[in-house]
Order: structure tokens, then C-alpha cells, then sequence
């Protein structure tokens, strides 16, 4: 028979599993309901229309900073999405030697970075020789971070294809490259997908890399060579001024940033779940 | 896509050079040069960035040496750079979150692997993956406006239970280390609750009944058989968590007060590597004042690069083990 003190100790421990489990939970949910009643409430139209106005005056919207959001994750999905599926495909199709091996080990390194130091990095690169802030070098700082993912979240999609619809299409005296552009890129097409969508709602929502590059800016910015305002930058920014009507902002931008992420991210999980005959 | 673009081409030179061609129409050399190409991209970049990491720190790297490192004066007037007290910060806030995230992490991976129906564990690990998903800047618009009034309040708590202590003492303002503490812990729990179920998954199930045989209750078997046998991967995700927060910029930037100088009491305010950077890197004039900022980018890089690796090892060899 079982003594009462293993039984107890045994309930006790499950039920403080339990217990964590339902903290960790709660705290999504408690992220969510909070936004919701704080950011959620005070969205306006103008939250979407409208330039920052100055302090002190009412009803200013963040619309620059939704536009330079998007021209960030524009420039920063140009540049990491096909550098990182190309370099996915190498080392899923023609890779298999100590060379990939390196390429592996310096993506779970750069992977491993710390974002502010790869805004460092495009300030440097960037920002140093040319004298001022810009778009460019802020989309170039999220698209260095996009690289990484992106190659890792390919090569495995790619590498869950079977090898015998490899084989197939070779017996069929397709050459290697249509083998992978007609054959195994579409079949592994849905997990693909899911990975570019994830890497986005990665990027969209990191500021550090943006502080020192995009830097910020209250007006509209065209083109590409001026500073740029952006959504995470705005809400740090409105919340930790000291006025009321910035930090409802913040909570405003908060809101819709949160959405946007969480969004993308249920998306992107049920295109692959549907489709999903490939595991992550 | 490389193949049909160059299909066409039909001129047939000669010897070598109408090999070439040949090999070059069917599309596998241009897919192969292409792909190629972009993975020594990466190559590349990793290694420009620690170039220019490097080489952008020459200055105070020449004139502070290693008491860069060892020295708390950080003055930007008197071109006095000290890396002390934010490295101090930087691992205090670290531990601190540590502390509180491995047991709830941990705790909840048991629940989700071991205990809760599959169906249930799924849902749920779902609603932890998002929560890893949120920016982490939310995380310090929530700690300013919701931790901080929060701990403020429960402070006389704390005070009462712990206040004997050093670590407890002195005045509190609400931005804290503490409470850059608990915002880590919050947004490092979900990496470790999702890799360590993972590992905890990979646990045979032989290992189990064998324990539940021999009349083992479900706790015991999970302590003294499952745990043992995921040991390494469960310390492989800590360190991926510790890496993290090491690195963790925004929300700590939020909360910690910023405050430069070294203090015992977590309800003092501090500084972290990657929140003076942040806050003055965009304003910082003069080579050596910048040059200073980003010698403290490369300490964190290598700090992350050291624990990142540790990490990899640690997970890589649980779960081959756990799937022989």
C-alpha cells in the first residue's frame, strides 16, 4: 500500500504543476484582456489618420508610424526572405558537407545575437558612413535579423518533404534544379509560408535594432535615405513620457501592434495545420 | 526558375566551354551558384559583424584595456567608461529572472507532458507559444503601467517576509531590478515551458512504466526517472533563457530606472548592458563615448554567443539520445 505521506506528496506536486501551468496561461490571457480594455477602448480613426501632433494638443494619430512600420517590413522582407530561403535550400538540397556545417553553426549564431547589437551592427554599417539616420538602415536591421530564421524554418520544411518524391521526379529526368523549384518547393509550399509569416510577426514587433537606424520621426518620411517613425519606437517612446494623452497612445499602438503579431501568428499556425502534413 | 530562363540558349562552342554550357542549361550549376551564394551570405554577415563590433571599439578598448570591465565610473563628461555596474545589472536582473521562471517553466512543461491530455497540452502549449510571440516592448508598456504599480503595492509585503535581508532593503520607487527581474521572468517563461516539453516528450515511455511498475507514484516517476532522463535538455532551454535576457533590451530599458551605479538592494534602481545602449547610443557624441557603447555591445555579444553555444549542446544531445 501506498503510505499517505507519497500520496500526498505525490497530489501536492501534480496540483503545483498544474498550478504553473495555469500562471503562465494566465498571463496571455491577462496581456490580452488588458490591452483590450486600456488599448482597445481609446482606439480612434485618427489613431490611423492622423500625424503625432505637439504636447499638449489633443488628437494626434500615428499614421507615419504605421507607414514606416511597413516600409521597414517591406525593405527587411526583401532583403532576409530570399537570402535565407536560397540559403535554406542549399543546405537542405545541395549541402551535406563540413561547409554547411559552418554556414549552420554562424545562422544559430547570428540567430543568437542580441537585437540591440544587431542594430549596432547596421549602425556601423550604415548609419556611421553616412552621417544620418534612415529607413534603409533600419529595414537593413530587421532583415539581417530575418536571415537566420528564415533559413533555419526552410531547410527544415524542405528536409520534411520525402525523399522518394525526390526520386520520383529524377526518374521522370527532371534535372536536380527542377527536382526543387517544381517538386519540392511547392510540396513543402504551406509550411514555407507559415515560416515567412512567423519571421514577420518577429520582426514587426523589435525596437531595439530600429532606435539607432529608422531612429524616429514626427512627420511623414519619404523615400528611403530620411529617419522614419515606427510602431514599437512610438510606443516606447509615448510610454515613457510623462503626458496622459501620449501614454493613452502608447496604449493605443500597443493594441494594435499586439493584434497585428498575435494575428499573423494564429494564421500562419493554421495554414500549417491544415496543410500540415509536415511537422515543425 | 533557373532552368526555364535558360533553356533557350541553343550556341554550341566548343571542348570545355560547350560542357559548360551543357551543365549550365540544365539549371543545376546556376540553382547551385545561386543557393550557394546566400549561405556564404551568412558567412559573411557573421563575420562583418564581428568586424565591425571589433574594429568600432578600438578606442576605448586602447585606452581603458581590461579595467574597462572591472572599473563602476561611468561619466561621459570626464570620458570616464566603466562597464560595471551594467554588467552587474545585466546579471543580476538575469538570475533574478532565472530564479523565478525555471521552477513555474519547468513546473508547467510537467504538466503539459506528463499529465494533461494531449489534446488539452496542445491547446495549451499554443496559448504559451503566443505569449513567446508577444513584442517584448508590450512587455515593457505592461511593466511600467501594470508590475510596477503592482509591486509598489505589494511592497510592505515583501518588506515584512524578506525585509531582514540586504537584498531587500532601502527605499523603493517601483522601477526596480526586481522589477526588471519579474518582466524577464515572464517573457523567458514560455521558451522554457516549450523546449523543455519537447525534451520531457522525447522521454521514452518504457522509462515511465518501468518506474509505474514497480509501484513508483506518477510524481516519483516523473522526479526520480522522467527528469533525470531530460536533465540535459531542460538545462539546454535555461540557457537559451538565460541568453535571452541577457540580451533582452526593451523591456528592461522600461523598468530597471536606469541607474548606473551598483546597489545590493534589488529594490534599487540599476542599469543593463543592452538598456544604456538603448537609451544612449542614438545621442552619444564623440568616438570614444560611442566606441565605449559598442564595446559594451560586443561584451554582450560574446556573453550570448558563450551561453547560446552551451545550450545548443545541451538540447542536441537529449533529444538524439531521447530518439535512439
Amino acid at each position: 500500500m501506498l503510505s499517505l505521506r507519497r500520496k500526498t506528496v505525490n497530489a501536492v506536486m501534480l496540483s503545483l504543476t498544474g498550478i504553473c501551468t495555469f500562471l503562465a496561461v494566465g498571463t496571455l490571457l491577462f496581456i490580452l484582456g488588458y490591452l483590450f480594455i486600456h488599448g482597445g477602448t481609446s482606439l480612434t480613426v485618427n489613431f490611423f489618420t492622423k500625424l503625432p501632433t505637439p504636447v499638449g494638443e489633443l488628437g494626434g494619430g500615428m499614421a507615419n508610424a504605421l507607414l514606416g512600420s511597413a516600409k521597414l517590413l517591406l525593405l527587411a522582407s526583401c532583403i532576409g526572405i530570399p537570402i535565407g530561403f536560397l540559403g535554406g535550400v542549399y543546405l537542405a538540397e545541395f549541402g551535406g558537407s563540413s561547409f554547411s556545417y559552418i554556414v549552420r553553426y554562424a545562422t544559430d549564431l547570428l540567430n543568437g545575437v542580441p537585437s540591440i547589437v544587431i542594430g549596432i551592427f547596421a549602425y556601423t554599417l550604415i548609419v556611421l558612413p553616412q552621417g544620418h539616420f534612415s529607413t534603409f538602415s533600419g529595414g537593413l536591421a530587421l532583415g539581417v535579423m530575418m536571415i537566420p530564421i528564415a533559413i533555419r524554418s526552410s531547410e527544415d520544411f524542405l528536409r520534411a518533404v520525402p525523399v522518394s518524391m525526390r526520386e520520383g521526379a529524377m526518374a521522370l529526368g527532371a534535372s536536380k534544379a527542377k527536382t526543387i523549384f517544381t517538386v519540392v518547393i511547392p510540396a513543402a509550399k504551406a509550411g514555407l509560408i507559415t515560416g515567412i509569416m512567423l519571421n514577420i510577426a518577429r520582426v514587426a514587433g523589435e525596437t531595439a535594432p530600429l532606435i539607432f537606424t529608422a531612429f524616429g520621426n514626427r512627420f511623414w518620411s519619404p523615400g528611403w535615405e530620411q529617419p522614419t517613425a515606427s510602431l514599437p519606437v512610438m510606443i516606447w517612446l509615448y510610454a515613457t513620457s510623462p503626458y496622459a494623452d501620449w501614454k493613452q497612445q502608447a496604449w493605443s499602438a500597443g493594441f494594435v501592434l499586439l493584434m497585428l503579431v498575435l494575428m499573423i501568428n494564429v494564421l500562419a499556425r493554421m495554414i500549417l495545420s491544415k496543410r500540415g502534413q509536415v511537422a515543425r | 526558375m533557373a532552368a526555364s530562363s535558360t533553356t533557350s540558349f541553343n550556341a554550341r562552342p566548343s571542348g570545355r566551354v560547350s560542357a559548360f554550357w551543357r551543365r549550365l542549361r540544365s539549371g543545376d550549376d546556376i540553382a547551385y551558384v545561386i543557393t550557394l551564394t546566400c549561405a556564404l551570405t551568412i558567412l559573411a554577415i557573421a563575420a562583418l559583424l564581428v568586424f565591425e563590433l571589433y574594429t568600432n571599439s578600438t578606442l576605448p578598448r586602447h585606452k581603458f584595456g581590461w579595467s574597462f570591465l572591472t572599473t563602476s565610473v561611468w561619466d561621459p563628461v570626464a570620458d570616464q567608461f566603466g562597464a560595471l555596474p551594467f554588467i552587474y545589472g545585466t546579471v543580476v536582473t538575469s538570475a533574478l529572472a532565472l530564479l523565478m521562471g525555471i521552477p513555474l517553466g519547468v513546473g508547467a512543461a510537467i504538466f503539459l507532458a506528463e499529465l494533461a491530455p494531449a489534446k488539452a497540452s496542445n491547446g495549451l502549449t499554443f496559448l504559451i507559444e503566443l505569449l513567446a510571440a508577444v513584442p517584448s516592448v508590450i512587455f515593457g508598456l505592461l511593466g511600467i503601467f501594470v508590475l510596477v504599480p503592482m509591486l509598489i503595492s505589494a511592497e510592505p509585503v515583501i518588506r515584512a517576509v524578506l525585509g531582514w535581508t540586504p537584498l531587500f532593503s532601502g527605499p523603493f520607487y517601483g522601477v526596480s531590478m526586481l522589477s526588471a527581474g519579474v518582466v524577464l521572468a515572464v517573457m523567458i517563461i514560455p521558451f522554457i515551458i516549450s523546449i523543455s516539453r519537447e525534451v520531457i516528450l522525447a522521454v521514452p515511455t518504457e522509462q515511465r512504466e518501468g518506474a509505474l511498475a514497480l509501484g513508483a507514484t506518477r510524481w516519483e516517476t516523473t522526479w526520480n526517472v522522467v527528469l533525470p532522463f531530460a536533465k540535459k535538455g531542460i538545462m539546454g532551454s535555461i540557457f537559451l533563457a538565460l541568453a535571452r535576457s541577457l540580451g533582452e533590451t526593451m523591456a528592461v530599458t522600461m523598468v530597471i530606472g536606469n541607474d548606473p551605479s551598483i546597489h545590493a538592494s534589488l529594490f534599487a534602481p540599476g542599469y543593463s548592458i543592452a538598456a544604456i545602449i538603448a537609451n544612449e547610443f542614438a545621442e552619444a557624441p564623440g568616438d570614444l563615448y560611442r566606441g565605449a557603447l559598442i564595446e559594451l555591445g560586443l561584451v554582450l555579444f560574446g556573453l550570448t554567443i558563450i551561453i547560446n553555444g552551451l545550450a545548443r549542446i545541451l538540447v542536441l544531445s537529449t533529444t538524439k539520445k531521447g530518439a535512439s
